[in-house]
């Protein structure tokens, strides 16, 4: 056996330099001389920029350099010697800053020896630390308005940087006009930065390593084919990559520069192509630059230089690096189905076919592989690939015997199957804000082109039906499975890091339900609870329960899916509803108050506060106490029976739900007539100058403020009346359970449909703008009063007037410009933080540090407490505990 | 008409204005005057407790985390509190907080220069 020892090395660092122009030559292996690319036969020019020498990127052709293939050589740099140097457009505010500081005639910093010991001594204690950078700022304020130097006592001359590459010298002695502005050339500027000793580098920056005058340019590099491949077109016509095109150019006009230069040619000649072959560099090098045309393709299209490559969303770091395009996922437009359970997801039998996973043949699992590969790719379950032990993948699309592959088959190699029912896929939706925006579900293969999801796992991932798509990765090792199914898997998510309760719930239907389920009065018999039971997938161990009762109340039918161990009160998201003075509690007259004792439903309605999402206290305390396997369970069965008893039960909302008696109707129109009417009354008052300015505000502000006052509370009285008469109805109101449960809607949702719409308003103010002095021409000028400003007394089922509905129109715009500046606005925000936080890690200690070990808590969040693991928040809560264990609240 | 009522009633408000300007001057006069009196920081009643540690101190915390100095919060050197305290870079100051989620808390940053 041959031991290979291979020597391990550790990175401790990496550092960057600037490029001299001996290793840029250096590199090379070969001059680039001509601007042709290929001959008339389509070959290569020698000494061209796409010289056989740089590399290959056509199958087929070795490199002429290291001999190797396609994928195998890396490409070789080659190089451009410049006619005249350039400035480096990377460096030209840095260049800026060293002529600032050196002198103009014998090239040193122009500080005193005193200063010079002193700056010395506080650069090298700084050494590495971001601070050098404010020494550097105070050598260049001590030196600037130095007029002479210290060292040669040479007249200083001002030097002005201006964009993007242009330096110039003011003797402020020399009177004529004319004359006093010269414009340094980069070989002016070249030649004073090689004078500066290497003793004075320290003091800009920069070593013996990093001479200045490397930053104006003599040669320049060429990138090798493989980093700028051609493509071929599908008529055969050959297109060149951007940095071909800028590379193009740059030698063309290098060698019209050096043939001027050789014939002897006019300076002004010379100095309008040195001037092109500066802006070539500049934009071959970053083709934004502020006050710069960007060079553009022949089609108008900006070309995509060197820095553009880099930078940005779609730059190698963020677009490449920090994140990639990945295989083994799929995306689809996403659906509802209750009957999965929330742990899983559907996935469309054409997807599970496309997406594979790689399983290790064994003798345990041998013959089922087989068959597998004997189905082949397209008939599920089948597989798609299968994988030697000496790494040789077999694609079985083109395979034509799979019988014959399949026998072949033997311990070891690796089959990659269709993905199956069981399997562990990781299901995302974007934004994926949280870490609930991506979890672990057990996959389902179904008919069907979409992912269909439970219910309940909409509230996480902020997802609805309207055309969402949803992203599904799947795991191909061992350990990222074993991970995804034990850290990410839905269950695992119920409780949420955010506060300590259920992310988790029942939503819409599944709230309205249960309210109508568990209200006084509901009854089911004992069939239908059965067949409800056995819709909903649970049979025997809830049919224990059940007893002889040939009759179930509401309460008695959710108790069946209680552990028996639950003892919680809480007030319903009912009660929120009815602004009672003093709370009864058990004996609330809505049955508000909900009491569950040993597992029994004994008071109350069970409503969003119960069961919901972000708020269900059930959900929670099951999860709590018996684990999230059983709340999951709880979850799954509930939901389920939940949508059966609603379906049976027939559960709709129309515009009858708004309908008013006249006697409503009528009161609403007289608080809004005599709302407005107050507000005319507060203009009045205004006009008059009788109106007091509120402490703070102006007496304009102050009018407004009343005149807001108003109005808001003739909405909320109008809404108040509807309610009340919406309440009376002897027909119960699905809209109003809806609203009043927390199913879906507010009451204020019902308020503008039934009775008023309110004050529109724009930027927080009343609709003020438009035509001179008035919103619309249908007013006064000048008219402040309550229609005239945006109110709106139509509801949506009586119908806006048109001027309302302009009105209306307005306000609506500015939502949907805020939340669209709002979702990039809070983007932004998270990025930096995301940024900032990144590696910030609770250790088992206890302490929060970053990566380099810098502890930023001594104890995560002060108490160590793991908010998921909390309740709502606090490490303990003493009176549900006790609540728990003796099944009764104490006396306060 | 109307404007000529507004006009009052806003000529009062400049009146009005101007009172309170001519209290809040008085009030800046105390400051300043307060500030004369050098108030110690460590005092105030917002101001957490903060201590300098000791030698041993120092050591066992580093110890207790098993990190080295640099690895603490810093603090800097002008930091009201720190040049109250009179502390040098490299002490290490003890912060005691009352916290409204643990009762009291404590943490320690080290005094740096810059």
């Amino acid at each position: 056996m041959i031991l290979i020892r291979l020597e391990q090395k550790q990175i401790i660092g990496i550092k960057f330099n600037i490029m001299s122009p001996e290793t840029i030559r250096k590199m090379a292996v070969v001059k680039i001389v001509t601007p042709e690319t290929y001959d008339e036969d389509g070959y290569p020019v020698d000494g061209g920029l796409m010289d056989r020498r740089l590399g290959t990127v056509t199958p087929g052709l070795r490199c002429k350099t290291c001999g190797g293939k396609f994928g195998e050589c890396p490409g070789h740099f080659g190089v451009i010697e410049l006619a005249r140097p350039v400035i480096h457009i990377g460096y030209a505010k840095y260049i800026a800053k060293i002529l600032k500081v050196i002198c103009r005639n014998c090239s040193r910093v122009r500080l005193t020896k005193e200063e010079r010991s002193k700056f010395l001594e506080r650069l090298k204690k700084y050494k590495g630390s971001i601070l050098l950078f404010e020494i550097f700022d105070e050598i260049i304020k001590t030196v600037k308005d130095r007029k002479t130097c210290p060292h040669c006592n040479a007249v200083q001359y001002e030097i002005k940087f201006e964009n993007p590459y242009n330096y110039v010298e003011i003797n402020p002695e020399e009177q004529d006009k004319r004359k006093r502005e010269r414009k340094l050339t980069p070989i002016d500027i070249r030649e004073r930065l090689e004078k500066i000793p290497d003793d004075d580098l320290i003091f800009l920056g920069l070593d013996e390593n990093n001479r200045p005058e490397w930053m104006v340019l003599t040669a320049l590099p060429v990138p090798p084919v493989t980093v700028r491949p051609s493509i071929i077109l599908e008529t055969g016509e050959r297109s060149e990559d951007d940095l071909t095109h800028k590379l193009v150019d740059i030698v063309r006009i290098n060698k019209k520069l050096m043939d001027a230069l050789e014939a002897g040619a006019p300076q002004p000649i010379i100095e309008d192509l040195w001037d092109l072959l500066q802006y070539h560099v500049a934009t071959y090098i970053n083709n934004e630059i502020s006050g710069m045309p960007p060079a553009k393709h022949r089609s108008g299209r900006p070309l995509k230089t060197l820095a553009q490559r880099l930078k940005g969303k779609e730059g190698r770091f963020r677009g490449n690096l920090s994140g990639k395009r990945v295989n083994y996922s799929a995306r689809t437009v996403i659906s509802p189905d209750p009957n999965l359970s929330l742990n899983e997801v559907g996935v469309p039998l054409e997807v599970a076919k496309e997406l594979t996973v790689p399983v290790r043949v064994t003798m345990f699992n041998k013959e089922f592989l087989k068959q597998l590969i004997r189905n082949g790719p397209h008939k599920y379950p089948g597989a798609n690939y299968i994988e030697r032990p000496d790494g040789v993948r077999i694609n079985l699309a083109r395979v034509k015997n799979l019988d014959e592959v399949a026998d072949k088959l033997d311990i070891g190699w690796v089959v990659h199957r269709h993905l199956m029912d069981g399997d562990i896929v990781l299901f995302n939706r974007q934004p994926s804000l949280h870490r609930m925006s991506m979890m672990a579900h057990i996959v389902k293969v179904l008919p069907g082109r979409t992912f269909r999801l439970n219910l309940t796992v909409c509230p996480p991932y902020n997802a609805d039906f309207d055309g969402d798509e949803m992203n599904l990765h799947v795991p191909q090792t061992e350990e990222a499975r074993a991970e995804a199914r034990i850290l990410m898997l839905v269950q695992t998510q119920i409780l949420s890091p955010r506060f300590g309760g259920p992310i988790i719930g029942c939503i819409h239907d599944h709230i309205s339900g249960s309210y109508l389920l568990t209200k006084r009065g509901t009854k089911i018999s004992r069939e239908e609870l059965i067949d409800l039971l056995y819709i909903a997938g649970i049979l025997e161990d809830v049919y224990n329960k059940l007893g002889d009762k040939k009759e179930f109340t509401g309460k008695e039918v959710f108790s069946l899916f209680l552990p028996d161990d639950i003892n919680i009160k809480f007030k319903s998201k009912l009660c929120k509803s009815y602004g009672c003075e003093k709370c009864l509690e058990e004996n609330c007259p809505h049955d508000a108050f909900v009491v569950i004792r040993n597992g029994k439903l004994i008071r109350g309605v069970i409503d969003e506060k119960a069961i919901g999402a972000f708020a269900g206290e059930v959900v929670d305390i099951i999860a709590k106490k018996h684990g999230l396997e059983a709340a999951r369970k709880f979850l799954d069965s509930y939901t389920k029976f939940i949508i059966a008893f609603l379906m049976r039960r027939g559960f709709t909302t129309g515009i009858d739900d708004e309908d008013l008696p006249q006697e409503a109707i009528e009161r609403i129109e007289e608080v809004l007539q005599e709302s407005i009417k107050k507000v005319k009354e507060v203009i009045k008052m205004y006009e008059e100058g009788l109106l007091e300015p509120l402490p703070g505000r102006s007496l304009e502000e102050t009018l407004e403020m009343k005149i807001m006052q108003i109005l808001s509370e003739a909405r909320d009285t109008s809404g108040r009346i509807a309610n009340e008469y919406l309440e009376k109805q002897r027909k119960e109101n699905h809209a109003r359970i809806m609203a009043i449960t927390g199913a879906r809607g507010s009451l204020l949702n019902i308020t503008q449909m039934a009775a008023c719409l309110g004050q529109q308003s724009v930027r927080g103010e009343r609709v003020k703008r438009g035509f001179i002095n008035r919103v619309l021409s249908h007013f006064k000028k000048g008219d402040l009063g309550a229609k005239a400003r945006g109110f709106v007394a139509s509801s949506y089922k009586k119908g806006l007037h048109p001027v309302e509905y302009f009105f209306h129109a307005a306000g609506g715009r500015e939502g949907l410009v805020d939340t669209a500046i709002r979702t990039s606005q809070s983007g932004y925000m998270q990025r930096r933080l995301i940024n900032a936080l990144q590696d910030l890690k609770v250790e088992y200690d206890g302490t929060v540090r970053d990566a380099r070990g810098v502890i930023v808590q001594f104890k995560y969040g002060d108490d160590g407490i793991d908010p998921s693991r909390s309740d709502w928040g606090k490490t303990l809560d003493v009176k549900k505990i006790i609540e728990g264990i003796i099944g009764e609240k104490r006396e306060r | 008409m109307a404007t000529k009522k507004r006009k009052k009633t806003a000529r009062k408000a400049v009146k009005v204005k101007r009172e309170r300007k001519r209290k809040e001057t008085k009030i800046k006069e105390r400051v300043v005057e307060l500030k004369k009196r050098e108030i110690n920081i460590l005092e105030h009643e917002l101001v957490p407790k903060h201590e300098i540690c000791s030698e041993e101190e120092v050591n066992e915390l580093l110890k207790r985390y098993n990190i080295s100095k640099e690895q603490l919060p810093k603090i800097l050197l002008t930091d009201p509190v720190v040049k109250a305290l009179g502390a040098k870079p490299g002490d290490v100051i003890k912060i005691i907080r009352n916290s409204k989620i643990s009762g009291k808390s404590i943490y320690y940053r080290v005094v740096v220069e810059k």
